[in-house]
């Protein structure tokens, strides 16, 4: 059985943030839950879907964020308990749908978690989700730690309930990727059946419902107000009047430094976790028994100016970020908040450390490279030989492909977001004398840069789309996509869509496959694409290496370098991949990581690379 | 209780996550407040890879710049490259077998002498053990048990809330059973590296 169905209300548990939330979606009875995967949100969709496998609750990898959202908003609307996952970049993907859901509502709870990423681990931008709660007028909930987080999902289908709108959950990845104990309590039975009454003058918003439906959502954003002054998870500790408004997981780091600089009885602390819409009554009162106040959130300075707006007299003076301060930029942690803290109180830190980052400055870097033999080195090389000479820019998307930026490849010259690699590369064929060559992988490419391909034939754009198709989705974590076999890995029930048959049907002007291992043939079928004028497309068809080694499929030889060798170094210069060493002077392969693709083999110029014999 | 803050650095692959989830489980069956976090972004993708424990009464689960009481190090560079996290104070435990990353292991740029990068380590920390936990691992019958023989060091140090009995207790439960016994063999023999 799946761990998070163990039904032993007050066992305790190590739980990382991730498995906490969707332990307690479980407790709280989801029987709807859909996902696109997206770091740091990716296990409690990857929980959802073994968890599926198992019992009465229903998870479906959605294509992308915005489907997601609305597979969950119309269960919910049939008063089914559902949840839909993202990480932050991906709600700008779902904000079509959640701005007008917001104005409709649900009959059953909606938990929407969006999961920020404050210092980027793992994305391309540390945009602020709290404003998705402002700009739509939906209530949101903020654990501070993995105990609160389980407890929080619970309440967020009962206050989802209590509104009859969705409940945004937000966490920040050091929420979704920490570990701690937690109390597992008594798992509701999902009610996975719905029902649904029409009537179109409440649920289709054309202009004369939805003039009606916004008065709705204002009257709903009141009534979260008063919910929210009321709330146990917005709460003061502490005495003194100095004051510390906080939220999400800073607020552990401020509870930390108080303890370390003894400041429990100089400083009240104003904990907000129920953040949207703000307890207005609650804090101005707690302002009015202040002197001093420092607000402390990761991002940006959402509560600061709610709580200025809100601060009538010159008393108490309000600081958060600022030059001095909290900065905009990445995650904080227990020092920084200390220092802050000490800083803004005039108090002495006995703890500060002198920090000395030169030692670390020289050493060598250990950047994160395509695994030994990934296939996506193979079609980058290629694409190099057969682009040799010519004029090229290279914009991509986002999947392990994006590594292919990293030399000696070097093969990424633009990326926005999900999807942008065909979007972008219609752009830049308009104004600029260059051939465009683009990349994206087979789930991004279902998720959004195919639309940008039905862009680019209808409006006879000129570039070649290489699609590398590994057969998952392997950044996240090998979820599946819809171009997936599921019989093949035992599972059923599913369709399956073929990317080539898609092209095809866009009407591309010229499409081919190439197995990128076949290092010759792949050249000579993209130097065909490079040389059509119009939309092209090759699909670059070879199963990631990883997920092959998860799946247990038939390893192959692995490959040595003979005595042919006169230390040309091509292998290493022109492929990089990580199976390779150097050792006194003389090229090397470490026989328990290459893999066999023998894409070396075929780059030596002296054929001295060659499998092993057994 | 005073509070331990342990943070492990590893290379993708090396099983820090599973040593962090050992003492991990260890607190819980000891009933000793525990909290961990974890960077594992790119982990697959021979990126590096920090745990950060904390034992104790704290609500953070991250271990700032100057504030770690132990570091232990599957791979000397990186045990290096987390130097920040040390005071002078700092109990370091490191493997000593170093795993090039790819620049280095093709001559591209230089790994750190051993001899300079011990030094540089105890310029900013209070101790060091530094052994061949690679070659202790493959004595125990697997080379990837290089975290099993770092966690016995730990535990050797009597620095950690928790005994090395319940560490060995949960090792028996909570490593895959055909693993136990080569993971017992390598605490062992990490222990004693320590307790020498």
């Amino acid at each position: 059985m799946h761990k998070l169905l163990t039904d032993e209300p007050g066992k305790k548990m190590l739980l990382l943030g991730n498995e906490a939330i969707a332990r307690g979606a479980v407790e709280a009875g989801v029987a709807v839950a859909a996902a696109y995967p997206g770091t740091p949100s990716s296990e409690i969709s990857l929980n959802f879907f073994q968890m599926a496998q198992e019992g009465d609750l229903y998870f479906e990898y959605s294509v992308n964020e915005k489907v997601s959202l609305e597979v969950a908003a119309a269960a919910a609307n049939t008063g089914v308990r559902s949840m839909c996952i993202m990480k932050h970049v991906g709600m700008n993907v779902a904000a079509d749908a959640l701005m007008t859901l917001a104005y409709v509502g649900v009959r059953g709870g909606l938990v929407i978690l969006v999961a920020d990423d404050p210092s980027m681990f793992s994305s391309q931008n540390e945009q602020d989700s709290r404003y998705y709660a402002k700009l739509s007028g939906l209530a949101m909930l903020e654990p501070s730690t993995i105990e609160e987080a389980k407890e929080m999902t619970i309440r967020a289908f009962e206050l989802s309930e209590q509104l009859e709108e969705p409940v945004l959950l937000r966490t920040t990845t050091r929420i979704n990727h920490s570990t701690a104990v937690v109390t597992l309590n008594t798992i509701t039975p999902p009610k996975t059946e719905g029902d649904f009454t029409r009537n179109p003058m409440r649920y289709v918003t054309v202009p004369v419902v939805s003039r009606q439906l916004h008065v709705r959502l204002l009257a709903n954003l009141a009534k979260a107000e008063e919910l929210a002054g009321q709330s146990p998870f917005n709460y003061t500790e502490g005495k003194g009047s100095w004051g510390i408004i906080c939220n999400g997981v800073s607020y552990t780091y401020v509870s930390d430094a108080l303890d370390d600089l003894g400041l429990e009885d100089q400083v009240t602390v104003l904990r907000l976790g129920f953040t949207h819409p703000l307890p207005e009554k609650m804090i101005r009162g707690f302002l009015s028994t202040c002197e001093t106040v420092l607000i402390v959130e990761e991002g940006e300075p959402i509560l600061e100016e709610a709580v200025k707006a809100l601060n009538d007299s010159a008393i108490p003076v309000i600081g958060g970020k600022g030059d001095e301060l909290f900065s905009r930029l990445g995650e904080f942690n227990p020092a920084l908040v200390r220092e802050k803290i000490a800083r803004w109180f005039e108090v002495e830190d006995p703890l500060k450390s002198a920090t000395d980052s030169a030692i670390q400055a020289n050493l060598p870097p250990r950047p994160p490279t395509l695994c030994a033999g990934c296939s996506h080195r193979a079609t980058f090389h290629a694409v190099k030989k057969a682009a040799w000479g010519m004029d090229v820019i290279y914009p991509t998307d986002i999947g392990c492909y994006t590594l292919g930026m990293l030399p000696p490849l070097g093969m990424a010259d633009f990326l926005i977001c999900m999807g942008s690699s065909t979007g972008t590369a219609a752009g830049f064929s308009k104004t600029l004398d260059k051939k465009v060559i683009t990349f994206c992988g087979d789930s991004t490419f279902f998720h959004s840069a195919m639309a940008g391909l039905v862009n680019a034939v209808f409006n006879k754009h000129n570039f070649t789309l290489i699609i590398l198709d590994n057969g998952t989705t392997a950044m996240t974590g090998h979820q599946p996509h819809p171009g997936v076999d599921m019989e093949k890995h035992g599972l059923s029930g599913f369709g399956r869509i073929d990317i080539e048959e898609v092209v095809k049907a866009l009407g591309v002007g010229h499409l081919s496959v190439i197995h990128p291992f076949k290092l010759k043939k792949s050249i000579e079928a993209l130097e065909e694409a490079f040389a059509f004028e119009g939309v092209s497309v090759v699909i670059a068809r070879e199963i990631c290496t990883l997920y092959g080694k998860s799946l247990k499929l038939p390893k192959m030889k692995a490959f040595y370098v003979s005595d042919k060798c006169r230390n040309h170094k091509d292998c290493i210069d022109q492929l990089g991949c990580p199976a390779f060493f150097v050792k006194k002077g003389r090229v090397k392969i470490d026989s328990d990581r290459c893999t066999g693709c023998a894409l070396c083999a075929q780059v030596c110029p002296e054929n001295a690379i060659r499998p092993v014999k057994k | 209780m005073n509070v331990i803050r342990l943070m492990i650095v590893a290379v993708g692959g090396q099983g820090n996550l599973l040593a962090a989830k050992v003492l991990g489980e260890a607190a819980l069956l000891a009933d000793i407040p525990f909290r961990m976090s974890e960077i594992h972004g790119m982990a697959q993708r021979g990126g590096v890879v920090e745990s950060a424990m904390i034992f104790g009464d704290a609500k953070s689960s991250l271990i700032s710049d100057g504030e770690a009481d132990i570091l232990a190090g599957f791979e000397p560079l990186e045990t290096l490259r987390a130097i920040g996290k040390c005071n002078k104070k700092t109990v370091v435990i490191t493997n000593s077998m170093p795993l090039p990353p790819f620049a280095a292991a093709v001559g591209q740029s230089a790994y750190p002498d051993p001899d300079e990068l011990q030094k540089l380590i105890l310029e900013k920390a209070g101790s060091l053990n530094s052994f061949d936990a690679t070659t202790l691992a493959t004595e125990a019958g697997n080379v990837m048990a290089v975290n099993m023989v770092i966690l016995g060091a730990l535990a050797a140090t009597g620095l950690l809330p928790v005994s090395a009995e319940n560490i060995r207790e949960t090792i028996r439960n909570k490593t895959r059973r055909n693993f136990v016994a080569v993971n017992l063999k390598a605490f062992e023999l990490g222990f004693t590296t320590q307790s020498r």
